[in-house]
């Protein structure tokens, strides 16, 4: 094909078509994310129940009752592996969401990015706050 | 954006909306109000990490009229976004994919949603006292 290299834009390019179409579909990472989504979500299933039975054990709670709750290792342990599930679980859906919406590329990057840095910098906070009342710091 | 020359599908609006359409674009939606929510977990560890008189805002708020819509928006968002959840892995696992079985399993994702978040709230109130 003598016009495989072409762009498509009327320019010519020493590129193969291969090497356009690398990195533009989602036959390049989609099924690892398909499959982080479904494995995020069997473990958000019992980790979200446990969350809300204790909140609601907690309603109306004093600031006391709170940090005893958080600090029984168990609680420490669940709350941080909730904390880094949900926002991982949460980036990706919103990932999902963004790619059927944005349909302008650049745009499409720094929402995603942004709001990839996002979860990690709240996931952060939360951890160490979890952190902070359970080792009394 | 692509090209338009090809075919398209008819548009959202001349759909009549169906349990199967309606219940997806809900577990987008809750998915991006959870997703929000998240905030509200993030400031109450935060606060109680901060001290007494920080949690005593956090929870004056949480306990607000405001807050406590919020609250009850969220608690719906989450058991629907949970039992779809469960619904979709089961799909994903090749089960209940028959028109009568998809309809059954979608009435039964809601009334969970709605059993569970007036249960969560009736026992939360016990607890509370009121």
């Amino acid at each position: 094909m003598s016009t495989a290299s072409n762009t498509g834009h009327g320019k010519a390019s020493m590129r193969t078509p291969v090497a356009r179409a690398r990195g533009l579909g989602a036959a390049k990472e989609g099924v690892q994310h398909w499959w982080a989504q479904r494995v995020s979500a069997a473990a958000l299933v019992p980790l979200a129940l446990w969350f809300v039975a204790s909140i609601i054990g907690l309603a109306g709670a004093d600031h006391a009752a709170v940090v005893e709750w958080l600090s029984n290792p168990l609680v420490t342990v669940l709350m941080i592996v909730l904390i880094g599930t949900t926002f991982y679980h949460a980036s990706l859906g919103m990932q999902v969401v963004y790619e059927d919406y944005i349909h302008t590329h650049w745009l499409l990057i720094v929402v995603n990015v942004g709001t990839k840095f996002l979860c990690v910098l709240l996931a952060a906070s939360a951890i160490l706050a979890v952190l902070k009342i359970s080792l009394g710091a | 954006m692509a090209s338009t020359e090809r075919p398209l599908s008819p548009h959202l609006q001349i759909y009549k909306p169906q349990i199967s359409s309606t219940l997806s674009i809900l577990h987008r939606a809750t998915g991006i109000a959870l997703s929000a929510g998240t905030l509200l977990l993030v400031y109450w560890l935060v606060s109680a990490a901060a001290g007494p008189e920080a949690f005593a805002t956090a929870q004056g708020l949480v306990g607000s009229i405001l807050g406590r819509i919020l609250l009850f928006g969220w608690s719906f968002a989450l058991f629907y976004h949970l039992g779809n959840g469960i619904r979709h892995l089961a799909w994903d696992a090749g089960w209940g994919f028959e028109l009568p079985v998809m309809h059954r399993t979608g009435w039964a994702v809601v009334i969970f949603a709605v059993a569970m978040t007036l249960i969560a709230w009736i026992v939360a109130l016990v607890v509370l006292g009121v």
